[in-house]
């Protein structure tokens, strides 16, 4: 139990790739959190996915103790954050349990969109923001440009930024003071009814579901009745810990404090994040605000390419969406790809992420169909339902019109790029709402339709860009357009997988990028394969892969039997990676690269 | 009953894996060696032909096959010690085909006199092409006048000769091998063997191919109208596909291939080399150790040559059958498919006639011409389940 004075609460945010785990690092290697062999680069990255694409996806929470400057210790809880824009949800939860932030921005490369996407977040959560700038070892570094930057295009005062190497370590005593002096204590009554802010959950496999919480007032203590005052749920708490960052049990959670929680609750679904946690007897009668709870934006298909794997996939998913509670599923079935479930993502780097883990951890290969968003179907007779699938469309004489999901786009690119980036937000039916410079640096704000972002805008952007554009966006709401159901047909049977919607001005140009992808992706076979896009009965788009005609082994005397046939069982078990559909074969590839557009 | 392997017959295949240079495309079990004792060699295919005789007493040998590497390296000598010892070892049929894979170059004419004496009757040269330039490129260490040279031996010497032909080569044109083949054809030669150039992994031509530095090669499409025009050419001349990749006057057909590809047996000795036998009502794959080395001191001190000897499972044995029995333009005969199990792949069998790339008739399942195109994709569909 900590007095209030002596705690600080914050979150370190950036973009992407910016230096906050390596920050993270820093301050718990200077504060000897973690012994000197323990300690390893990105310690807070402990999933196996995180350490091998080199990024943070889960927010990670450790309590360090700093002797100060002034002779005093302070308890400062620190939340590392992700800094891709599929979790920035994470982001702005850990932004509600702490009261500060350091916002890293890296010298080499400026503000970039998640830098300003993160400060909005920041300054609505009211926090002090302490400005660090990164990687001042590298050559490149230019701290005074940046630092005008800030204050240019964010607009704080970064005159008392701080100059840090988070590789090299310096700065990191600065920093460190910083924390103390400029971010605010929290607040709290150690008397007052309990009121806890339940920040976030997940499954941890010796304890079973683990509740991270911030105290906002009174005291938790093991062996206390507590309850859920959202979900209404009631439990006893086993045991309460800080994080070290191993969990360490503590005797009690006092006001401002983080730490954890964990009490016989079943799946991570039973708890809300966002939800007041409170004593049974003489609780709170006020709750916190609570979350908005995050949601899926991105639907696919997921399927299993050997279809007597569907209960080995179906137990991998359920095992994920135990920890995820982003993460959400149902069963589909497809006729050309048997059985499956479709799932919903917060974005393609979450499904990506997802994919993997199954492939990869539970070795099944999946054919993933393509990924598409949630359009509102306002139909005849005023009813609205929501389309997860573009297979799922009813007939048109039902629907009276559909609506798309819009979102706001923020790029920041450096002005000689700019004419690329317009056109590009111009292909994807994007309306342009602002465009300001900084420097040589332009920000433009567009309201795009995000199914024309979801999948492969990003790629497109990193290449015309060159990789020196910066993206971000929010969701901002529901418009009307003229969409339709585009269906491409191989061989003359639909493959509904392959269904998507499309804007009905860009279906023809939509429809002959497909089949001409496809022609490429689908092997030649032993007779001639049609592929067609077609909108309702009428055929858009129209290309044929010819039959094949050359593929025989030149040369097969006594010596090749073996050889030969060899090879034969190893290609009948490449064919098992393909889905058949009618006669032809199609490979697992081809269902997401057929989507990718090159313009 | 007769067993499956008479319906072809029983044959030796002899493998001498020394070359003169390793030509960049070639992926066969050839070694460059300074000096080889020939006679040490002769010790052990005697000894090896001994062993297998004893396991199969009272067959009659059909042909015998000198491969390589280049077995025009071997000394006359040695060829007759290996014959001698099928002699002793096996009755041979009264036309036995005893064939011997020769390089064209005037050293080695010079010793096509003696594999006659030896009891060699037919001879099987590797011209590869009709075209100095491209010669060079295949890394062959003769020109063609030494290629006509050598013909020339051949054809007084020898019954049967033969020839190989390598196409589709880097910036081979259409009309360039049309007039080519032509030529070839002119010749007095009674079989040619037509080899598409194939790009195999771990020759010097697989490395630069992979590395993006082998050009000129024709794409699929490009190949497959080489492939046409090569029947084209060669059914004008009487001299249409019995294979995938040979072509014969009638009756002049390779009986010793006719037997790997008809499913008989043969006994494989030499390194790398592969045998096929039926004993004891099992059908047995043997296989040598593919270093030269390794082989012959195996031979001397266990007193045999084998490195493996399993028996091919029915499934197995299927494949085999129709992977090499397809090749042949008779294709494969419908009663021994039966009794090998295949009643179950009629199935699949009836889909591909359906699309014209196989046709029953007289009792034989054969590919149609654009069927035998595509005979590897055809394969995979049939042994689908
Ligand atoms: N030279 C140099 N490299 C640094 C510094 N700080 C971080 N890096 C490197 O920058 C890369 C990204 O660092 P991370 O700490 O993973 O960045 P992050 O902001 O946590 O990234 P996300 O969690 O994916 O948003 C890594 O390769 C680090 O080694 C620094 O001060 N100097
Ligand atoms: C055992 S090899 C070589 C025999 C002999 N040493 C020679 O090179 O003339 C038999 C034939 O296979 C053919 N061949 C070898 N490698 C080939 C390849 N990569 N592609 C096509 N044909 C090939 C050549 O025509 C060669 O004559
Ligand atoms: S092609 Fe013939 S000569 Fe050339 S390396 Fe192969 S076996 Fe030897
Ligand atoms: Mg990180």
């Amino acid at each position: 139990m900590t007095d209030l004075s002596h705690i600080r609460n914050f979150s370190i945010v950036a973009h992407i790739d910016h230096g906050k785990s390596t920050l993270a690092d820093r301050l718990i290697q200077s504060t000897n959190t973690v012994a000197e062999r323990d300690m390893k680069e990105q310690l807070l990255d402990a999933m196996d996915i995180e350490r091998e694409r080199g990024i943070t996806i889960k927010a990670n929470t450790v309590r360090i103790d700093y002797e100060a400057l002034d002779g005093q210790t302070y308890v400062l809880n620190l939340i590392d954050t992700p800094g891709h824009v599929d979790f920035a949800y994470e982001v702005s939860r850990s932004m509600r349990a702490v009261e500060g932030s350091l916002l890293v921005v890296d010298s080499t490369q400026g503000v970039e969109a998640q830098t300003l996407a993160n400060v909005y977040q920041a300054i609505d959560a009211d926090h002090e923001i302490v400005p660090i700038l990164n990687k001042i070892d590298l050559p490149a570094s230019d701290c005074d440009r940046v630092a005008e930057q800030i204050e240019d295009v964010i607009g704080i005062d970064a005159s008392g930024a701080i100059r840090v190497s988070a590789k090299t370590g310096v700065g990191i005593r600065e920093t460190l003071e910083a924390i103390v002096a400029h971010l605010p204590p929290p607040k709290g009554d150690r008397d007052a009814p309990l009121k806890a802010m339940l920040v976030d959950s997940w499954y941890d496999s010796y304890l079973g579901v683990v509740v991270l919480v911030r105290i906002m007032d009174g005291v938790l203590r093991k062996g206390d009745q507590i309850r859920m005052m959202g979900t209404g749920a009631r439990y006893g708490v086993d045991r309460i810990g800080v994080f070290r960052p191993p969990m360490t049990t503590v005797d009690e959670l006092g006001p401002g404090e983080i730490g954890f929680l964990t009490a016989s609750i079943k799946q991570v679904r039973d708890t809300r994040v966002g939800d007041t946690i409170t004593h049974e007897k003489k609780g709170t009668e006020t709750p916190l605000p609570g979350f908005k709870p995050s949601q899926p934006v991105v639907f696919c298909g997921l399927f299993p390419v050997d279809s007597s794997e569907f209960e080995d996939l179906r137990t991998a998913i359920e095992k994920l969406a135990l920890n995820d509670a982003s993460f959400s599923y149902e069963m589909e079935t497809s006729a050309a790809l048997g059985f499956g479930f479709r799932c919903g993502f917060l974005g393609l780097l979450h499904l990506e992420v997802i994919r993997d883990r199954i492939e990869r951890e539970y070795d099944i290969d999946l054919i993933t169909t393509a990924p598409s968003v949630v359009y509102h179907l306002y139909m005849k007779d005023g009813t609205m339902t929501e389309l997860h699938n573009p297979a799922d469309m009813p007939d048109l004489t039902y629907v009276d019109h559909v609506e798309e999901p819009r979102i706001k786009a923020t790029i920041l690119v450096p002005d000689e790029f700019l004419g690329d980036v317009l056109k590009l937000c111009q292909d994807r039916r994007g309306i342009q709402l602002d465009l300001t410079y900084a420097g040589q640096r332009a920000m433009v704000v567009y309201d795009l339709p995000l199914n024309e972002v979801v999948f492969d805008f990003y790629d497109r952007l990193k290449s015309v860009t060159k990789g020196y554009a910066s993206f971000d966006y929010q969701l901002v709401g529901y418009r009307e357009d003229n969409l339709v159901k585009m269906q491409v047909l191989v061989n003359d049977e639909p493959v509904d997988a392959l269904s998507m919607m499309v804007h009905r001005d860009r279906a023809e140009a939509r429809g002959r990028a497909m089949c001409e992808k496809l022609k490429d992706l689908i092997p030649r076979h032993m007779f001639k394969i049609p592929i067609q896009a077609a909108i309702g009965g009428k055929v858009i788009a129209r290309e044929t892969l010819s039959a094949l005609r050359k593929d025989v082994t030149a040369k097969c005397y006594g010596g090749d039997a073996t050889r030969k046939r060899k090879l034969l069982d190893k290609q009948k078990a490449g064919k098992k990676k393909m889905r058949q559909f009618g006669k032809v074969d199609i490979p697992q590839e081809a269902f997401i690269s057929a989507l990718k557009m090159d313009s | 009953m007769a067993e499956d392997w008479q319906e072809a017959g029983f044959g030796l295949y002899v493998h001498w894996p020394f070359c003169q240079a390793k030509c960049p495309y070639c992926d066969f079990n050839s070694h460059v060696v300074a000096n080889v004792d020939q006679s040490r060699w002769a010790d052990a295919f005697e000894r090896e032909i001994a062993r297998y005789a004893a396991e199969t007493d009272g067959r009659v040998l059909r042909s015998i096959f000198f491969g390589g590497g280049t077995p025009s390296l071997m000394q006359p000598e040695t060829v007759a010690r290996v014959l001698n010892a099928a002699r002793a070892a096996w009755p041979f049929a009264n036309d036995c085909e005893i064939t011997l894979e020769a390089n064209p170059t005037s050293v080695e004419a010079a010793r096509f006199g003696g594999y006659a004496d030896a009891g060699i009757n037919r001879i099987s040269m590797g011209i590869q092409a009709l075209n100095d330039d491209d010669l060079r490129r295949l890394g062959r260490l003769h020109d063609v006048a030494d290629a006509m040279a050598a013909f020339d031996v051949a054809r007084t010497l020898f019954d049967r000769v033969s020839f190989d032909l390598i196409y589709a080569r880097q910036e081979q044109t259409l009309l360039g091998w049309k007039d080519e083949l032509r030529r070839a054809l002119d010749m007095a030669v009674d079989h040619l063997s037509l080899y598409q150039l194939t790009i195999e992994e771990g020759t010097a031509f697989g490395d630069r191919y992979a590395a993006g530095r082998l050009r000129g090669l024709p794409d699929e499409d490009r190949a497959a109208d080489m492939w046409d025009v090569t029947q084209e050419v060669t059914s004008e001349a009487g001299f249409a596909a019995y294979e995938v990749s040979n072509h014969a006057r009638p009756g002049a057909e390779s009986r010793h291939n006719l037997l790997y590809w008809k499913s008989g047996d043969y006994v494989g000795i030499g390194p790398g080399a592969h045998g096929r036998l039926t004993l004891d009502g099992a059908r047995w794959a043997t296989e040598t150790p593919l270093a030269p080395g390794a082989w012959i001191e195996k031979i001397e001190t266990t007193g045999s040559g084998e490195a493996l000897r399993e028996t091919i499972d029915h499934a197995d044995r299927l494949a085999e059958f129709l992977l090499m029995g397809l090749r042949v333009t008779d294709g494969i005969d419908e009663i021994r498919l039966s009794r090998l199990g295949g009643d179950v792949l009629f199935n699949n069998i009836s889909k591909l006639v359906s699309l014209d790339l196989l046709e029953r008739r007289d009792g034989h399942i054969r590919a149609t011409p654009q069927g035998r195109a595509v005979l590897n994709s055809i394969l995979r569909e049939i042994l689908s389940d």
